[in-house]
């Protein structure tokens, strides 16, 4: 049973950060319906960011959470403004190439910079644990991680369901063109919404820094995680996304202790085809007509 | 106060306007009638800048519409609601009302809006916490209209507020349209409803094929014989 409670919690844990990436990609997407093919890419830059901060100024990586999100957020803001606006009426192959090419740019540009080889950000609670009682423990990292994550979250349904500007994206979610009738600048509301995603799987990144491996790659495997993670909740669906990553988060952490680490995708991957299978518009998505 | 003159527009090499003249004065109810097909509802989309003109000139109260975006033009006090209710499914009938006045200048008069819009649909504010897109046709209609009135609209532009509505409803929706334009509102309506919009107007247009064909007093339209025979089956 503690092993099972065990896996259960860093199941959550490490599935609060996928929500939080998932989140930002289903935004974009909702608002534009565009799929950003290089939104891993965005969260690799987000841990580079990160490595410097830390590696040059000396800050902790969950602080530097305060300077990587507004930055990443105006990074965002800027890709959406100089090129996904000029493709959003063009075809979706086009739109594709394009993000995966911005994707390509920034790995590369961090190889050059960086060179391919993996860094680690180590700080001086990197392996600690936590004892939760009951021969459950947790990892200081992923703990913090997670409650800046819920933090993140909160203030994000906060801003969409509560502010002006919030309704107004999700307006333009939901209807663009009625969205136009009541004043709202919708090109507007797509460069907020790109630098919001961007800005969270910025943070993502920030997030993991300290228990992940950092390389110029690694974007590509989050791209597919959070591709999943939005499919699965619902495409545009902000709670189907935070569902999603959660609910990914467990499986993959129980099927990495009852099967093994190798198969833990695996298990993933069949359970994103159940899911489709049987609701094919996901969890909280609604069927297009 | 808004005046189109010489409009012409294509879909790609589809020309589905040729020069269309029209104005409205302020005060009046103004309709634009005709068949599907006809060229209202692509009007009403150059004057909301939704889609932009090939040649011809757009103004309000002295301002060129052509250069404006969608939002500028709700700004300047032109709000269209559009044809097929296009409320937000997802939002509650209240966050609706609230995207309505999202235009800054209009959110000081929100509440007043809101009570005001209220007391023109009551049932509006029984449902207030009920998502858009779980309502009827006709209440979604009233969230509709509301819904530009939260914006100040110097001009209320609708198009075709009428359509799949039940003949109760219909002239509920029409007795709406007249108080509304008593308190003050001009308005353009674009109907193919021909007999009930021409009774309510002031002055009218009828279109076909793109083109205006023929315009005058809204009652003297209702007794034209092309009228008649063309919209009335008389």
């Amino acid at each position: 049973m503690a092993v099972f409670m065990q896996s259960f919690l860093s199941g959550i844990l490490i599935g609060g950060v996928y929500a939080l990436i998932g989140i930002g990609l289903t935004l974009i997407f909702g608002v534009m319906r565009i799929i950003n093919f290089g939104h891993g890419d965005i969260l690799m830059v987000g841990m580079y960011l990160t490595y410097v901060l830390f590696t040059w100024l000396h800050i902790d990586p969950f602080v530097s959470v305060l300077i990587t999100f507004p930055l990443m957020f105006l990074f965002g803001g800027f890709l959406q403004k100089v090129f996904i606006n000029r493709v959003l009426h063009a075809v979706a192959q086009n739109q594709i190439l394009l993000t995966i090419g911005l994707g390509l740019v920034m790995s590369n540009t961090a190889m050059l910079i960086f060179t391919s080889d993996y860094k680690i950000l180590t700080t001086s609670y990197s392996s600690s644990t936590l004892q939760v009682g009951g021969g459950v423990t947790v990892s200081t990292p992923l703990l913090i991680s997670f409650a800046i994550t819920a933090a993140v979250t909160a203030a994000l349904y906060w801003f969409l369901l509560k502010t002006d500007t919030g309704q107004a994206i999700r307006a333009t979610a939901q209807d663009r063109e009625a969205a136009q009738l009541m004043g709202i600048n919708v090109k507007r509301m797509s460069i907020l919404a790109f630098g919001l995603g961007s800005a969270l799987a910025g943070t993502a990144g920030a997030l993991i820094s300290p228990t992940y491996y950092i390389f110029p790659q690694v974007g590509g495997g989050f791209t597919l995680k959070a591709f999943v993670i939005t499919v699965l909740g619902g495409m545009g669906s902000v709670v189907g996304a935070t569902l999603g990553g959660i609910l990914i988060g467990i499986t993959e952490s129980l099927s990495a202790v009852y099967i093994s680490s190798g198969w833990k995708d695996v298990v993933v991957f069949v359970l994103f085809l159940l899911v489709l299978l049987f609701r094919p518009s996901g969890l909280m998505g609604k069927s297009r007509t | 106060m808004l005046r189109v003159e010489k409009l012409n527009f294509a879909y790609g090499d589809l020309k589905v306007l040729w020069d269309v003249d029209l104005e409205v004065n302020e005060g009046e109810i103004v309709t634009v009638v005709g068949a599907n097909g006809a060229g209202k509802s692509t009007t009403l989309k150059n004057i909301s800048g939704l889609v932009k003109p090939a040649s011809g000139s757009l103004s309000f109260q002295g301002r060129d519409l052509t250069r404006m975006q969608p939002h500028q033009v709700v700004e300047a006090g032109l709000v269209q609601v559009p044809e097929g209710r296009r409320i937000f499914p997802e939002m509650t009938v209240m966050e609706n009302l609230r995207m309505g006045s999202y235009v800054k200048a209009t959110r000081a008069d929100r509440q007043k809006n809101i009570d005001w819009v209220f007391e023109l649909f009551p049932r509006l504010r029984e449902r207030e916490r009920q998502l858009g897109g779980t309502m009827s046709g006709g209440e979604q209609q009233m969230l509709a209209i509301a819904r530009g009135l939260m914006a100040n609209p110097k001009v209320l532009l609708l198009d075709e507020p009428s359509l799949g509505l039940s003949p109760l409803l219909v002239k509920n929706i029409f007795d709406i349209i007249i108080g509304i334009n008593r308190q003050g509102v001009t308005i353009l309506l674009v109907e193919q409803n021909v007999y009930q919009s021409l009774r309510v107007s002031h002055r009218a247009y009828v279109m076909e094929t793109g083109r205006v064909v023929l315009t005058g007093k809204g009652d003297e339209l209702l007794n034209n014989d092309h009228v008649k025979k063309a919209f009335l089956g008389m």
